[in-house]
């Protein structure tokens, strides 16, 4: 890649040693560089889903493109590869296209700035960030079109251009987007944002650079690599066994009637190297629930994963991606073919963290966590108002955290990193809508010894004809539990009409017509538990009764409590535990619920929905091979 | 006239004595006495007074800091609180933002506090208000009786009513409140629109009910403390000090305890923009480091910033308080190695003050900050803390050595690294405050005070640029210094949104006008038994709106007259506003505006108090201060330094480092190449050497 990269300093850089204090001092600077990315954008960006929600993420990275402090890990590598042309000193580079970059974005949706850093005329480090837009076009409003069956459906795709070229701002690209968003100021604002946090970012390495000296500052990127590789691979070592383990997750269907789709994953050690490999995963969806799963950033998702428990002090970066080796079939449903449509990715990409926890903690039961609320489900509400305005709610929602092995799940919060529910008040003053209901729901965490964390019940009161769609999963296969525990409640989305009739929607559909007075009943789905509910502490579920967490009859038989006159029957509570306990089967290291017959054969009872036809793949089959 | 400004620590409580006719000052440091502050108080005051020979019947005017409210939160011994919600609504405190910290998988470790208000004493009243201030549902009486009698039944101690949009109309709130005070008329009860009436549901209840969850604990010490004074001192006037640097008088401080949050570090703030004033320097850094924790502030003409919001622990809520950054370092904080890293970190566990740093000799083992700064000379043995401790330099030497095992470094190069890492941490602050607002810290003077401010003080300037930098004499007793300086505050706000280009400036002057009046209101407690006789001719208002591009979330805070406003002259207004969001962004938006807050702010009357300007020449000279000889390692050497007596030392004189510089409270290290000029206000100034 760096062929591509033009300098009009052509000196090398020095390999110094960096003493170990000052590694630590310029650690602490890029953390703090990042957060103000972070703070830069979050404050500027105009649409909720940034704004609020966080859906936006910075990094900067060493020369050669390895992420040195960010989130999702690098994909400078992956892009450069792609990129036809040289860059040079003030160019920024911009794209949304997930297949002229490798997926380091993986829907259009999000806008990716890629900024080379450089200093004297040499190539100091690079900045990115990437921002989730809230509109760009397509065939449904917030241009995440369920049951899109090619990305050319998905709104405007820009391959890799360069948006500033020699400090020069291309001010004809980024007409071109807005012109064909249906929210082109939330995107101009947004789009300013993602910008500046570069910028930012840029200043901030040079002046690191000043202050240090450009070799230590080169060096140190480069040290700090190392040290997180040399922490990972000792948990490597301790972590995965060479066995070969395995685990299999579900995409519940893909909103064109057919599921579930079965994502596998195989993990094992070969000395120093670990290995996972997704084959056996179901080939790639004729629906837009296809992810382009970048190799580099799944191994980023699994550092995070295994560090977070040791030092989570570490700063995350790329330096262990050698000791990480990751196998993705083509054609499947995680490395999908163009055009096949991507725009709802994010159920896979949530799933795979429930499939990654699964995967880590099977040789680990002590840190096993329940299923996760693998996925961001989306809300969207959009038309013309009384007065002829255009108006467009773009949400992301929350549910129950799983039961983690230091305790419950929080209730109705975010697995994704920075996001923040939007206020009920300012929806209000902002939308034709009143929020009725915002709570969780009662028995949705899955019971264990620690509890999962329930599922929001959001009740939306429609004020005008609209469309809405709605965006989620894990309706049909259950947010699993553990070592003894029982799984999450599902997610469902109910419809009361003005009228007084009520219909159970699909947890995927596009432009539903809703009209004024309608409710819609957005039920998220509840964290699996962990442990036996039955060796939860009674103190600690009458706790959770009290608070209308768990409600009297659970308490009593699933907990197996008996409360009486608001206080534990220590006695009886005995006596019937003892009683469940001897009734019990072995306890399973996963509770998935039903078997996949059965879900399939209790569907419309079970969920008023009927159940997803199994996926056809004939065709995909031959398109694989 | 005597004024006492005072100072409670979570260690000393520190007491200044000002007579204001002759400008002199007279300070005590007595232990703190957690289980009831007044007796730390009284204490410090009948020392000071005794220093100074004043009768303590003669004192007039005492001024306070403390941060009862702020312990009541993070030791969880608030109120029982009792919550009333919109149908609906009754886990708006358990759901909270939905937010998660940490990155990713941040999830996996992230341990959740439980509500303020716990869900089992948090009731639904069916009712329901729009967003524009229409009733949509009236409320249901017979219900909500029912529940409020469940409810008292469980014993509460106080009562908070917030229901969704009553910022636009509070007549439920206020309604349900009346039938409170039936059901039950010994609980108080706080409602919403009163407390602050803003857009946003969670931050609207959190910060009612850490109102109500505090004020308890805040009613009790106040009139414990106006007790004692009113038979001690002839009933001498008391204030509180806000977290947004004013004061509050004592019976609106009661009422409004969840503006004291960050009563603590508001002190020192204040007593920086006063000293700063007194030398002539409006443009300061303030960097207070103490045991545990170090806050930072910008200081810009005089003035500090205003954020909207305070967060205590795991709280936050919508109170103003000065823009102090907080960072969990300190002389306390804790250095260790990661078996798994190699690397060096700091913190965040700290020793405290029990069992402390290791030199401390009370049984600390860890090697903390303060031990570094005793290995490397900077925190001399002889140096006694707060008058009686001693300081033992190879228990912080044993202590460091751990580090330095662990890294293979000398122990001296591990104790500057300690030091080097934590002054790092505290730069980040530092940057907060500066260049993430727009401001070059080269602009700006740092002040360093606390008890270990002064130690990092030289080091800090090197890394900020921020000469000179000043240590103000009494570094450690600062927030007394701001107590007493400080001026009488209030402010009130509402939620409107409205887009400027539709703005009506008669209505908006009117509302402002409003607010001004509550604002007076609150700051006299007119109307309550209460009251407090203020002449508010020498009452002075200021008016700010916050402002955002429409669609943006967050707001900025731009100060307007109520003129232009009336007048309908948005223009400079909509400048302004772009002018700050260009600093603060580096970009403006060619869109849209909306009002969304209004606010009102009421001062009372500006300080009177003055540092007298000692400006003759000394007789003495600067080697009559000299204590003794001795060594300080920096930049990996070894150097010969001295010790001076700070109260030896006079206007005029020039310390050259390599020196330490000791006070009773506080340490002052210069380094090699720097020196360090008394200045006529007795203020230390640290630069490099010309």
């Amino acid at each position: 890649m760096h062929e591509k990269i033009l300098e009009t300093n052509p000196t090398p850089y020095n390999r110094l040693e960096v003493d170990p204090i000052t590694l630590d001092i310029i650690e602490n600077a890029l953390r703090n560089t990042r957060e103000q990315m972070d703070a830069t954008l979050f404050r500027t960006a105009m649409s909720p889903g940034i704004r609020e929600q966080g859906d936006a993420f910075p990094m900067i990275a060493n020369v050669d493109g390895k992420m040195v402090v960010g989130q999702f890990g690098s994909f400078i590598h992956g892009f450069m590869e792609a990129f036809e042309g040289t860059i040079e000193e003030g160019d920024m580079i911009f794209t949304n296209d997930p297949y002229s970059c490798g997926g380091a974005v993986s829907h259009l949706n999000d806008y990716l700035v890629i900024k080379p850093v450089y200093k004297d005329g040499r190539h100091l480090c690079w900045a990115a960030h990437f921002g989730h837009m809230t509109d760009i076009g397509g065939r449904a409003p917030g241009s995440l079109p369920n049951e899109a069956r090619e990305i050319f459906e998905e709104g405007v795709a820009v391959p890799p251009v360069k948006v500033f070229r020699k400090g020069e701002l291309q001010d004809d690209i980024i007409k071109i987007v807005l012109r064909n968003s249906r929210m082109p100021h939330w995107n101009e604002g947004d789009f300013k944002g993602v910008i500046a946090a570069c910028n930012i970012a840029e200043r901030r390495c040079i002046e690191m650079a000043e202050r240090f000296g450009d070799d230590v500052f080169y060096s140190a990127l480069d040290e700090l690599l190392e040290r997180n590789c040399r922490a990972m691979q000792k948990l490597i070592l301790e972590t995965v066994p060479e066995e070969v383990q395995t685990f299999e997750d579900y995409i519940c269907d893909d909103a064109l009637g057919s599921g579930p789709y079965k994502i596998k994953c195989s993990m094992w050690r070969e000395g120093e190297k670990v290995i996972f490999d997704f084959d056996g995963t179901d080939p790639q969806s004729p629906g837009s629930i296809n992810f382009l799963l970048n190799e580099e950033m799944f191994k980023m998702f699994c550092g995070t994963f295994m560090i977070s428990a040791f030092d989570p002090q570490i700063l995350f970066n790329d330096g262990f991606y050698d000791y990480m080796d990751v196998r993705i079939p083509e054609g499947s449903l995680l490395k999908p073919r163009r055009p096949a449509a991507l725009s709802c990715r994010t159920h896979a990409l949530g799933r795979i963290f429930d499939v990654l926890s699964g995967l880590l903690g099977q040789g680990n039961p002590d840190f096993l966590c329940g299923a996760g609320f693998s996925d961001s489900p989306h809300f969207m509400y959009s038309g013309y108002d009384k007065n002829g305005e255009w108006y467009q709610l773009y949400q992301i929602g929350f549910g129950g955290i799983p039961a983690r092995p230091i305790g419950d799940g929080p209730d109705g919060h975010s697995l994704w990193p920075g996001f923040k529910n939007v206020p009920n008040e300012f929806l209000e003053a902002y939308f034709p809508l009143r929020i009725e209901t915002y709570e969780s729901i009662t028995d949705s965490g899955g019971a264990g010894y620690h509890r999962g964390g329930n599922g929001i019940r959001m009740g939306y009161r429609f004020l005008e004809d609209g469309e809405i769609s709605i965006h989620d999963d894990r309706w049909l296969t259950y947010p699993w539990g553990v070592n003894g525990a029982n799984p999450g409640l599902r997610s469902t989305k109910e419809l009361v009409r003005a009228t007084g009739e009520t219909e159970m929607l699909p947890s995927k559909c596009d432009r539903f017509e809703v009209k004024s007075g309608d409710i819609l009943y957005f039920n998220t789905w509840g964290g699996g538990g962990v442990g036996d509910p039955l060796t939860r502490e009674a103190e600690r579920v009458l706790q959770d009764v009290h608070s209308g967490l768990v409600s009297p009859e659970a308490a009593h038989d699933i907990y197996g409590v008996v409360i009486a006159d608001g206080a534990v029957d220590e006695a009886a509570t005995e006596a019937l535990r003892a009683e469940k306990a001897a009734d019990k089967s072995e306890a399973k290291l996963f509770n998935f619920g039903d078997e996949l017959e059965e879900l399939r054969a209790n569907c419309l009872a079970e969920t008023g929905l009927e159940p997803p036809a199994a996926p056809d793949f004939s065709k995909s089959r031959l398109a694989a091979e | 006239m005597f004024k006492v400004g005072v100072d409670v620590g979570g260690t000393f409580t520190d007491v200044l004595l000002v007579d204001t006719k002759s400008s002199s000052f007279f300070t005590s440091k007595v232990p703190s006495t957690p289980e009831d502050s007044s007796q730390g108080v009284l204490n410090g005051i009948k020392k000071a007074c005794e220093l100074a020979n004043v009768d303590m019947a003669d004192i007039e005017v005492i001024t306070h800091g403390t941060t009862v409210a702020t312990n009541a939160i993070l030791t969880g011994k608030g109120a029982k609180v009792g919550l009333v919600t919109t149908k609906g609504y009754g886990q708006v405190l358990q759901i909270a933002r939905s937010y998660v910290p940490g990155g990713l998988g941040g999830w996996l470790y992230y341990q959740k506090t439980p509500p303020l208000a716990p869900l089992e004493f948090t009731i639904e009243a069916d009712e329901r208000m729009g967003a524009d201030g229409e009733v949509v549902r009236g409320l249901d009486e017979a219900a909500l009786r029912t529940s409020l009698e469940g409810l008292k039944n469980k014993n509460i101690e106080a009562l908070t009513i917030c229901l969704i949009n009553s910022f636009s109309n509070d007549a439920h709130e206020k309604r349900i409140r009346e039938i409170a005070s039936e059901v039950m008329p010994d609980i108080p009860a706080s409602i919403s629109s009163e407390v602050i009436p803003e857009l946003q549901e969670y931050e609207r209840t959190v910060t009612t009910v850490a109102n109500s969850y505090v004020r308890p604990e805040v009613e009790k010490y106040i009139s414990n403390l106006e007790a004692e004074f009113s038979e001690k001192m002839n009933g001498a006037s008391l204030s509180i000090l806000r977290s947004d640097g004013g004061l509050a008088t004592a019976p609106s401080a009661a009422n409004f305890p969840v503006n004291l949050l960050m009563s603590g570090p508001a002190g020192g703030v204040s007593g920086a923009i006063w000293v700063g004033e007194q030398a002539g320097i409006n443009n300061v850094i303030t960097f207070d480091m103490g045991g545990t924790s170090t806050d930072v502030a910008l200081i810009e003409n005089g003035q500090a910033l205003v954020r909207r919001e305070t967060t205590v622990g795991d709280v936050t809520v919508r109170a103003s308080a000065l823009d102090v950054r907080s960072i969990g370092a300190g002389g306390g904080s804790i250095a260790h190695v990661p078996e798994l890293t190699k690397a060096l970190r700091v913190g965040p566990e700290s020793a405290g003050a029990v069992p402390g740093p290791a030199a401390y000799d009370k049984g600390g083992e860890n090697p903390t900050v303060t031990d570094a700064n005793v290995v490397l000379g900077y925190l001399p043995e002889n140096q006694k803390l707060g008058g009686d401790m001693n300081i033992r330099k190879d228990l912080a030497e044993k202590a460091v050595q751990k580090v330095a095992d662990a890294l293979g470094l000398t122990v001296n190069e591990a104790a500057e690294g300690i030091v080097k890492i934590v002054n790092e941490r505290m730069f980040g602050a530092v940057r907060l405050v500066s260049i993430e607002k727009g401001y070059d810290p080269r602009d700006f003077s740092l002040m360093a005070f606390g008890g270990a401010g002064p130690l990092h003080a030289n080091a800090l300037g090197e890394l900020t640029q921020s000469w000179p930098v000043i240590v103000p004499p009494g570094p450690g007793i600062l927030c007394a210094y701001g107590d007493a300086t400080t001026r009488l505050r209030n402010e009130a706000s509402k939620t409107i949104i409205v887009n400027m280009k539709n703005a009506d400036g008669s209505k908006l002057s009117e509302d402002l006008g409003e607010l001004a009046k509550s604002a007076g209101d609150g700051l006299t407690m007119s109307g309550s038994n209460d009251a407090v006789n203020l002449d508010t001719k020498t009452l002075e208002y200021r008016y700010e709106i916050d402002i955002r591009y429409s669609g943006q979330g967050l707001v900025l805070t731009v100060p307007v007259s109520l003129d232009d406003i009336k007048a309908g002259k948005f223009d400079t207004v909509a400048q302004d506003f772009d002018e700050m969001h260009e600093q603060l962004f580096t970009f403006r938006l060619d869109a849209e505006k909306e009002f969304v807050n209004l606010r009102a702010i009421v001062l009372g009357p500006p300080s009177d108090v003055e540092l007298s300007d000692s400006g003759e020449a000394s007789s003495g000279t600067v080697e009559d201060a000299a204590i003794m000889d001795h060594e300080i390692f920096h930049n990996g050497e070894l150097h010969k330094a001295k010790v001076y007596d700070r109260a030896k030392l006079d206007p005029g004189h020039i310390v050259n480092g390599p020196a330490v510089i000791t006070e009773m409270d506080s340490t002052t290290v210069v380094f090699p190449g720097h020196e360090a000029k008394v200045d006529s206000r007795r203020n230390l100034l640290l630069s490099p050497k010309s």
